[in-house]
């Protein structure tokens, strides 16, 4: 039986982007996935500025945007007033928006396409997982196949299989926290409706008093409605279009005669509107305790689950894919030894503590637990009509970020003084750039596959270095150009951004995460790190 | 900074005079609404994390 050097089973976004990464690096890849392509109904709607920088190095970044609505702002609403918006991307000088609203079936298939293209990436679509072993050297996988049973061995497998995972069942894996006892329904309804392309969110609005509603607009004129129902409402009821259509009515009759003609006597008709798709959902704030078993891998809802309120899911998945692609290839190559893997798993585990941490509070925040939550609750909501300090409390989701990894074991601690926000364990900011045959760019596409040393400065280390170089010159010295790659902070925002003086100089792992940095480099301490964050000794 | 402890008042019967009062006429519920008004209210003049847990564990303790 031949060894696959990596199966990957669940072909959704994270799946795919895991599998893409790898065979882009260059690896074979076998990709399992019980069904069809894409799932219906849209599912994950928000894909961050992270997810789509990912996508970039994937080849389908543009795709996504193209076809995404952006957008950077977001509403809140108490009963019928505003009480606060914010701006998610306050700054100019980056490529892509905070986020984009793009629904998920679309992601999957820009991916799978993208999958398409690579020949050593093997998608096997109807391809069931029904038991897993593992011995020292290899994972065994039996999977049903339209063909019949077939046997797999794998080095590594990494289930990407949903907050169901199959694998982690198979292998008697548990993924433990809180379950939240609420109930949303999620109405996808397409209609043309003169909405702005805002995230508003209302607690306690008047067409659906007592509860909380979420209104969002996605592509091709859908627009995602989440309306709480509480513990106490049916599930399978609340699912009849019978009863959503008289609550989206509701709330199309309030924003087409209270909002933006707050003035007008006369009231404007509904628009029409079709239900593209609907579900009455519970969740939970979970995970796995390590999402390292062995030789097999958890990502993505399989390792890890929030409530939706943070588009935490589906974007903390995708960069689960990115930290342990390169990583995963490093391992295979020989470059590093298989403990570099327990890094994807305590890096990311770190992450989903993080955003565990965020989903958690803004659902206690929009469901709150006890009586006394709900009183408190209920006090800064009263508050933040009349002071701005109580709206700084008002959570109706933090959205997603990055996790910044503090204290990775991959990090070379600092030992020179910085300011800003670029520690080790960051992802690397973007900015705009321009190349050495003047034309404009990003500075994040112009980074390297592998390792890239970012150098503020011209001058030259004179040895040559086990990793990319470029050299990033302030728009007054771009003359003189030295031999190596040339980048031109054309609105000086990577200096700014990153603190750089002459000769300071950023470490970059190959998924642009921050791994070191030095006001003055020098090879030795440069191999230092590199050999770090592939934790060779 | 830590929590100020130590008598620390201008007026500290006035202020407790003015705090029962703030409550006459209103319900339980009514009363448990105003207090946590109250304390997001000072909690937030307080600002300084280490501060407000040093005062939720006084709190607790008592």
């Amino acid at each position: 039986m031949s060894m696959h050097p990596v199966v990957i089973i669940g072909a959704g976004p994270v799946g795919l982007t895991l599998a893409i990464d790898l065979a882009q690096r260059g690896q074979n890849v076998v990709l399992l996935n019980k069904g069809k392509l894409t799932a219906s109904g849209s599912k994950a709607i928000c894909f961050s500025k992270r997810s789509l920088e990912i996508f970039d190095r994937l080849g389908c970044g543009q795709r996504m945007v193209d076809k995404g609505v952006s957008w950077n702002v977001g509403k809140v609403f108490l009963k019928d007033k505003p009480l606060y918006a914010f701006d998610l991307l306050p700054e100019p000088g980056h490529s892509r928006p905070a986020f984009i609203n793009l629904q998920q079936y679309y992601v999957e298939q820009y991916l799978a396409e993208r999958a398409a293209e690579l020949p050593n990436l093997d998608i096997r679509w109807l391809n069931k997982v029904t038991a897993i072993t593992q011995t020292d050297d290899a994972t065994i996988l039996t999977v049903e196949t339209p063909e019949g049973i077939e046997t797999l061995q794998a080095q590594y497998v990494v289930a990407c299989d949903g907050s169901r995972s199959t694998v982690r069942q198979l292998m008697g894996l548990e993924t433990t926290g809180r379950v939240f006892q609420d109930r949303f329904l999620i109405a996808d309804v397409k209609m043309t409706a003169e909405f702005p392309i805002e995230r508003w969110f209302w607690f306690d609005p008047p067409f659906h008093p007592n509860q909380s509603v979420l209104l969002h607009s996605q592509p091709d004129n859908v627009w995602r409605i989440d309306f709480q129902l509480g513990w106490n409402a049916d599930p399978e009821e609340e699912k009849k279009p019978e009863k959503i259509i008289p609550r989206v009515k509701a709330l199309l009759a309030y924003g087409v005669n209270s909002g933006k003609n707050s003035g007008s006597k006369e009231k404007d008709s509904l628009p029409d509107f079709t239900l593209e798709w609907a579900s009455v959902y519970t969740f939970a704030c979970q995970r796995m305790a390590s999402f390292r078993h062995g030789r097999v891998l958890f990502a993505g809802d399989s390792a890890h689950g929030v409530s939706p309120f943070g588009a935490r899911g589906a974007n903390s998945g995708i960069q689960d894919a990115e930290n342990l692609a390169w990583k995963l290839d490093a391992v295979l190559r020989n470059q590093a030894p298989d403990a570099l893997l327990n890094s994807y798993a305590s890096e990311r585990e770190y992450a989903a503590d993080e955003n565990i941490r965020n989903s958690t509070r803004a659902t206690d925040f929009i469901t709150p637990k006890s009586d006394i939550s709900r009183v408190f609750r209920d006090a800064v909501l009263d508050l933040a009509k009349d002071y701005p300090f109580a709206r700084t409390l008002v959570n109706s989701g933090r959205l997603s970020v990055p996790a910044t990894l503090h204290g990775s074991v991959l990090n070379m601690p600092d030992s020179d003084t910085f300011e800003g926000r670029m520690v080790p364990g960051s992802v690397a900011l973007d900015a705009p750039v321009q190349l050495a045959d003047g034309s404009s760019s990003w500075l994040l596409s112009q980074l390297g596959v592998g390792f890239t040393l970012m150098v503020y400065g011209g001058d030259v280390l004179g040895v040559a270095l086990p990793c990319d170089v470029l050299h990033i010159l302030a728009k007054k010295n771009a003359t003189a150009f030295p031999a190596s790659k040339v980048l031109i902070d054309s609105d000086g925002l990577i200096a700014k951004r990153y603190d750089m003086q002459s000769g300071t100089a950023y470490l970059l792992r190959p998924d642009q995460h921050v791994c070191a940095r030095w006001r003055q480099v020098a090879p030795a301490k440069l191999q230092a790190a590199l050999n770090l964050a592939l934790t060779k000794n | 900074m830590s929590l100020i402890t130590t008598p620390n008042f201008s007026a500290a019967d006035d202020f407790y005079e003015a705090l029962i009062n703030a409550h006459q006429d209103l319900t339980i519920d009514e009363s448990q609404a105003f207090n946590a008004r109250l304390v997001l209210l000072l909690a937030n003049h307080i600002g300084a994390l280490p501060v407000l847990k040093q005062a939720l564990d006084a709190a607790k303790k008592s």
